[in-house]
């Protein structure tokens, strides 16, 4: 293809996502596109089921049965989630393995909050009412993304998502409605989480170089800024009505903007984190790496068996 | 390391009467796996009264390039449509 | 307070709830994320049936006790499943031989029980069943996998049912409680299964090309209360919210 004739499908093709016209798997696409979308939709499938191990570590001890089915059931809606991203991202031409390998070698990233540590029951309730809570503002930006079998995910997870975020905050209510040991526990859990769902909406506009031409794809309807300032604003009332405290001194209502203003995010700690140096990244990476290993055995004598399986098939036709 | 569990794609049908809808798609080693993990996966929120999978491979596609020659000579075929046909106004339903 | 339903109930929950709980830790960590996913909905459904029972039980128990207490809140010695559920997740080889031995039985033992003379018994059973002979059919399907599949797994599933075909025929034991509720048709004559179960589970492996292990010597104790050196672990994880936070809700 000569690149005039390129050029002339780079235009169609981005007049297409300007009409909102979908593009599917098969569909002439530009080779940067391609490229963004695997690094996007697998680093977000990466984020999923990074996300298990976090709350996974509370199922065996979670303090009720309600909580532990409820528990159980959520965290193997993120491998659910994990699952339809990586199927989704298959359609553009790399494998499930190629994408774990990329994750088990550091090549891939993932969401930074994860390497953050669960370590009281009350940061399960943190987690599922803020990190939760900023992934779904994310995500439903997202159900709009011009990749068909992206969006579709999204639908999909959104739509199972909704629990996620009441479970964690009803797990927060009514630890902030309990004895003042309980109250403690929430509010120090409130104030761990606070900071890091904030950094979950990536850096600063004028730091983020990327954005113009996310948002042209629709990979991002909003500015990172203005998606904080959304969870901000509608995060601050939740906690005022169960009676626990942003842990933001500056945090005050601007009636002018119609919103809050808050402090200033500690940069040089999400950077740490992004760059490895967060208080789980080789945790979370060892125990990956060691299913991925572990389950290497298993994943073989399935492929074998199913093969001797086929032999026998056949051999019974002949 | 072998080779990875091939990749199915997963028809379901949410409830009798409806036709059977693609899901999505998983790996499984062999059918009756991906029959399974189907269940698993697509069916948790009890989506489903029956389930099809069949390998991804075994699917064949029309290629998006050749959509002009495949789809849009239907577009003008407007007589294939109900809406094409004058009626008097008396009649009301046909 | 009819204790020898109480107990009875007891006997059936806790190993559910213990199994439940072994195949919780598993989330997350699969060989594959289907896999993974397939683990954690066996686990659910065992949550489920053991909150049926022990709400029955509390009611039974007619005092201040609810489900969580009842899971949460005994001392090790009271627990009475069987010491088959509490083996720990050594590989996947031990987590499906585990699974496969225990949900042959499982499932044997509830078609029984649908015809307890106990009707909230007789609906859970009948409830449960439908998730059981799908657990039955996971782990059936993954033995045969595993059995004729490499030498690697061939091998490890082998080691797996060895080690743990000592624990099987404690399943078959009765307590003074199941023997009164048998008496009084609610409980299920288990020691009437017991030839069917090495039956089927001897078919099963011989068409994974498994052995059959010859044992003559099994372990027992779980069910008086006396169990292996994993299960004060399991507990402790188990009752920590409760034991650390006594009496507040959640």
């Amino acid at each position: 293809m000569s690149e005039a004739q390129i050029k002339s499908l780079e235009e169609e093709f981005e007049a297409r996502i300007a009409r909102d016209e979908k593009i599917e798997p098969k569909d002439w696409m530009p080779e940067k596109y391609r490229k963004t979308h695997i690094r996007q939709m697998s680093q977000h499938a990466h984020s999923e089921i990074v996300g298990m191990l976090p709350e996974g570590n509370w199922i065996s001890r979670a303090p009720s049965l309600r909580r532990k089915v409820a528990l159980l059931a959520k965290v193997q809606d993120e491998g659910g989630h994990g699952l339809y991203l990586y199927s989704a991202t298959e359609t553009l031409g790399i494998t499930r393995d190629e994408m774990f390998q990329q994750l088990h070698s550091g090549k891939a990233k993932y969401s930074s909050i994860f390497n953050y540590p669960a370590v009281t029951w009350a940061d399960i309730g943190a987690i599922g009412w803020l990190v939760d809570g900023a992934a779904i503002i994310n995500q439903v930006a997202l159900c709009g993304t011009s990749f068909g079998p992206y969006a579709r995910a999204m639908v999909r997870i959104c739509k199972e998502e909704s629990f996620h975020q009441r479970q964690g905050y009803e797990i927060t209510l009514k630890l902030a409605q309990g004895t003042p040991e309980q109250k403690a526990m929430a509010q120090d859990a409130l104030n761990r989480w606070w900071w890091p769902s904030l950094m979950m909406f990536g850096p600063k506009d004028d730091e983020s170089p990327n954005t113009a031409q996310s948002m042209k794809w629709k990979l991002k309807r909003k500015t990172n800024d203005e998606l904080r300032q959304q969870f901000v604003d509608q995060t601050v009332p939740q906690a005022e009505l169960i009676g626990l405290t942003i842990p933001d001194p500056e945090l005050k209502w601007n009636e002018e903007k119609q919103g809050y203003d808050f402090g200033e995010i500690d940069w040089d700690e999400f950077w740490q984190v992004v760059k490895g140096h967060g208080p789980c990244n080789k945790e979370r990476m060892k125990a990956r790496v060691s299913a991925w290993e572990n389950g290497e055995w298993v994943r073989d004598a399935a492929i074998v068996y199913a093969e001797k399986q086929q032999d026998k098939k056949l051999n019974k036709a002949v | 390391m072998k080779k990875e569990w091939p990749l199915w794609e997963v028809f379901v049908r949410s409830k009798n009467g409806l036709e059977h809808r693609h899901f999505g798609s998983l790996h499984a080693a062999d059918a009756e796996m991906a029959l399974e993990n189907a269940r698993d996966v697509y069916t948790r929120r009890n989506e489903g009264v029956s389930i099809w999978v069949v390998e991804s491979k075994n699917i064949t596609a029309s290629n998006p390039e050749h959509n002009a020659e495949l789809f849009e000579p239907a577009q003008d075929k407007v007589y294939r449509h109900p809406t094409f046909y004058d009626l008097p106004d008396e009649i009301k339903h046909m | 307070m009819n204790t020898n339903l109480y107990n009875y109930l007891l006997g059936i929950a806790d190993n559910s709830l213990i199994l439940g709980q072994r195949l919780g830790e598993l989330c997350g960590h699969g060989p594959s994320l289907e896999t993974d996913i397939a683990l954690t909905n066996i686990s659910l459904d065992l949550f489920g049936q053991v909150r049926s029972y022990y709400q029955y039980a509390a009611k039974v128990a007619g005092d201040n006790r609810d489900e969580d207490t009842i899971a949460m809140m005994r001392p090790e010695r009271e627990y009475v499943s069987v010491l088959l559920v509490e083996q720990p997740n050594t590989d996947f080889g031990y987590v499906i031989a585990r699974q496969f031995l225990f949900d042959v039985y499982h499932y044997m033992f509830l078609t029984e029980l649908q015809n307890s003379k106990d009707e909230t018994l007789a609906a859970i059973a009948k409830k449960s069943i439908k998730e059981v002979s799908y657990h039955v059919r996971f782990s059936s399907d993954w033995i045969k996998r595993l059995g004729d599949g490499t030498e690697e797994s061939h091998a490890r599933i082998q080691n797996a049912i060895n080690d743990l075909w000592t624990y099987t025929d404690e399943l078959f034991h009765q307590t003074e409680a199941d023997k009164e509720m048998i008496n009084e048709g609610v409980g299920v004559d288990t020691s009437k299964l017991k030839e069917q179960y090495y039956k089927h589970i001897s078919e099963v492996l011989n068409e994974a090309t498994l052995e059959v292990p010859d044992l003559k010597y099994f372990q027992k104790g779980g069910k008086q209360g006396v169990h292996t050196e994993h299960m004060g672990y399991i507990l402790t994880e188990l009752q920590y919210m409760q034991r650390a936070y006594p009496n507040m809700s959640w």
